[in-house]
């Protein structure tokens, strides 16, 4: 965004942000392109480093005793709006939750968008607005970024790949390595909410209570949940292949097998119902908003409360036991009184989520 | 989650476990068929077999209708889409995966540039083709009882707009059939080689074609039959009342599943699906080879609407990986870790076998939700 604030007000048309079009010109570098920028990207995200108008972000260096942290993340979700909200708010609360889940402090975001030719300009800036208000309230601004245009058929209106800077303490050590038997497993609330949000909006499933998508930046909870239990060993968020993905991929990390228990995994019931239909497993759906949690058994009970006292973890949950299992099984112990295993996801469960 | 909770209850399931404990004969074995890919499943996913005494064993059946689809079948689809740039295939999501000839699948084909895209239903295909006028459609239709009245109507509504760009390639087969098979298979018919002391008839294909075709099976055959619902409960009942017919002599065809199915069917859905198909002489299966009239084909009225005359598809049948055990596994004379190919080279992930294919098929569902421990094979027999 380095021509940010640099075309003179009052000698050109204001961009059409009711009917006009993203066109090749967005993308050429010219004139069309600072407009974009100016009066669309630079007016939604202003902050100090944003304002600079240069090719990168000049920021300070961490803390003393403070290691950076970098995450990125691509966000290519079909259909862009979906319940409970849309690419925008999505691309900055993934990469913030990457930077959470690894325990450190999100400070800045880097934004790039890849636009396709024809997108409406009124839906880019509905998703730069949601975008720029995820990022006010989460504290985290976007500090640089990127804009390229593609021809029409060459994208899918717009992706936008968001990269992360935080900050961790020296001494934390959060990682999916680090779970050891006899250790809890906690989730932070109902499985499954994204994946559903999105599939019954694709499918155009009409339900009663409609399934919103859970999308939230999790560096807050995950700061109360560090302050009441400093040790917690593993910090996960169960996007992509939903819980039973993460789980097994924390379990293969680990060395350990898991034990999990079908009852106390909570689900809410339009999302049950949902998956019932169209065949799917909740534990294999996306999240985007929950995390995962291991920690030792005795720090179990004061690192849920301290889940359920945040508003992001009302539901929060123990749902299992982790093992002693060299082929990193992860089982489940079902309602029903039988036990199976809860495998990998092979192949894909649901197209295109995020 | 109402009407569906009720039937996963597991104080109800603790209670049918002790009745089954109580009514199986600890003197001998019992062994059963479920035929159905979906009983397969509820048994793996809710862990039936945990609450089933020892001397009572499942085999899993053939019913799986993706894992029995021949790879000839699927290569005549990726042959269409990937020679004709102007058709689109489109078949149910769990087809997409099954793997061809040339280390292929639909999917793979896709990624070569074929149109091929996944739809919920056979109605969804017929739609697609009239929003997409200027391209070739076809829906590449599979399933049992149960998916061919939704295929038979779209071909009659396809006729009825004169949709010219809209056609289907059809491997519907039959359930009845295919249960013949396997109880003429020289392992069952050889008494002692493998037991198999009855059958879990199918849910949903049975409110199609009702209870009455079985009782061929039951008469001819002397094996009980009782069809039961996709949910646990329904299977664990069905249990009860196989072991008690067992235990009683008798080889009758009960019907636990009342609240679908009933002794004639759906006569509309068989009304609609005799004017639209027509039996063919054979069909190739997967892990069965060929069997008789064991499936449909699209009728001459609707020929314009048949894939297979439109574009000239010639099945070519390819064999299986020699190693590969599915045919006995699908006639319950091995168990997936009996085949050396299982989760060795074969995974649910790289499919070399028909019953590793879906998440119905045995091999599977043992890989996905049961290789934490083996399936005990109980040796021996009596039956």
């Amino acid at each position: 965004m380095s021509l940010a604030g640099t075309v003179r007000k009052g000698y050109v048309r204001p961009l059409d942000l009711k009917h006009g079009r993203v066109d090749m010109g967005h993308g050429a570098g010219g004139r069309a392109m600072a407009q974009l920028i100016s009066e669309l990207f630079a007016a939604a995200f202003a902050n100090e480093h944003l304002d600079r108008g240069d090719d990168g972000a000049v920021l300070p260096a961490p803390a003393a005793g403070e290691r950076l942290v970098v995450a990125t993340d691509a966000h290519v979700v079909s259909p862009l709006f979906f319940p409970g909200g849309d690419i925008g708010c999505l691309s900055v609360h993934g990469t913030i939750n990457d930077l959470a889940v690894m325990g450190a402090r999100p400070l800045y975001l880097a934004a790039s968008f890849i636009l396709e030719e024809g997108f409406p300009l009124a839906d880019l800036a509905r998703i730069v607005a949601s975008m720029a208000h995820a990022s006010r309230e989460s504290g985290v601004p976007v500090v640089t970024g990127d804009t390229k245009v593609v021809e029409q058929g060459k994208g899918d209106g717009v992706f936008i790949t968001t990269t992360g800077v935080g900050a961790l303490p020296l001494g934390r050590e959060i990682g999916g390595a680090n779970a050891r038997p006899g250790d809890a497993i906690l989730v932070s609330g109902t499985l499954g909410d994204h994946g559903m949000a999105i599939m019954a909006q694709r499918e155009s499933l009409a339900f009663d209570s409609e399934i919103a998508s859970d999308t939230a930046a999790l560096h807050g909870l995950i700061g109360a949940m560090l302050d009441a239990v400093p040790t917690i060993r593993v910090l996960r968020d169960p996007t992509r292949g939903g819980l039973a993905t993460t789980l097994n991929e924390i379990a293969t990390q680990s060395g350990v097998g898991m034990e999990l228990d079908e009852a106390a995994i909570p689900v809410q019931p339009q999302v049950a119902a949902a998956c019932e239909l169209l065949g799917l497993d909740p534990l294999y759906v996306a999240n985007e908003g929950k995390l995962i949690a291991i920690c030792a058994a005795d720090d179990a009970e004061p690192l849920l409360a301290a889940m359920r006292a945040h508003p992001l973890g009302s539901r929060a949950a123990r749902i299992g036991t982790v093992t002693t299992d060299p082929n990193a099984f992860v089982q489940i112990r079902t309602s029903f009184g039988g036990r199976r295993m809860v495998d990998w996801l092979s192949g894909e469960q649901l197209p295109r989520i995020c | 989650m109402k009407y569906v909770d009720e039937f996963r209850d597991g104080t109800l399931a603790r209670k049918l476990a002790d009745a089954i404990a109580r009514d199986a004969d600890p003197g001998r074995n019992y062994a059963f068929m479920e035929f159905c890919g979906g009983h397969t499943h509820a048994i793996s996913r809710y862990g039936v077999t945990d609450l089933l005494p020892a001397n009572v064993r499942m085999i899993h059946g053939p019913g799986c209708p993706v894992c029995v689809l021949p790879i000839g079948r699927i290569d005549m689809a990726i042959r269409l889409a990937l020679s004709r740039p102007d058709v689109t295939i489109c078949t149910y999501g769990d087809c997409l995966r099954v793997p061809a000839s040339d280390g292929l699948s639909l999917l793979k084909a896709k990624a070569r540039g074929a149109d091929i895209r996944m739809v919920y239903s056979a109605a969804d295909a017929l739609a697609l083709a009239q929003k997409l006028p200027e391209r070739e459609v076809v829906f590449f239709a599979i399933g049992f009882e149960t998916t061919t009245p939704p295929t038979a109507l779209v071909l009659r509504q396809a006729q009825a707009l004169g949709l010219a760009n809209f056609s289907v390639l059809c491997n519907h087969v039959l359930t009845p059939s295919a249960i013949l098979t396997i109880l003429e298979s020289p392992e069952v018919r050889e008494l002692g080689t493998v037991p198999l002391d009855g059958f879990i008839g199918p849910a949903h294909v049975s409110t199609i074609i009702g209870s009455r075709p079985y009782a061929f099976f039951a008469e001819e055959y002397r094996k009980p039959v009782v069809i039961a619902g996709f949910e646990p409960l329904d299977v664990m009942q069905a249990i009860r009342m196989l072991i008690r017919q067992v235990n009683e002599g008798r080889a009758e065809v009960e019907n636990e599943f009342t609240r679908a199915v009933s002794e004639e069917g759906n006569l509309k859905a068989q009304g609609l699906v005799s004017e639209v198909f027509e039996l063919r002489r054979s069909f190739e299966w997967r892990g069965l080879r060929e069997v008789p009239y064991s499936a449909l084909r699209i009728r001459a009225p609707f020929a314009a609407w048949d894939a297979e005359a439109k574009f000239g598809l010639e099945f070519v049948s390819v064999p299986d990986n020699r190693a590969c055990e599915c045919g006995a596994i699908l006639r319950g004379v091995k168990t997936p870790i009996d085949c050396k190919l299982f989760g060795t080279v074969c995974t649910p992930e790289n499919p070399m076998g028909s019953c590793m294919v879906s998440s119905e098929g045995a091999c599977a569902a043992h890989y996905n939700y049961g290789r934490f421990r083996d399936i005990p094979v109980v040796a021996g027999t009596a039956s």
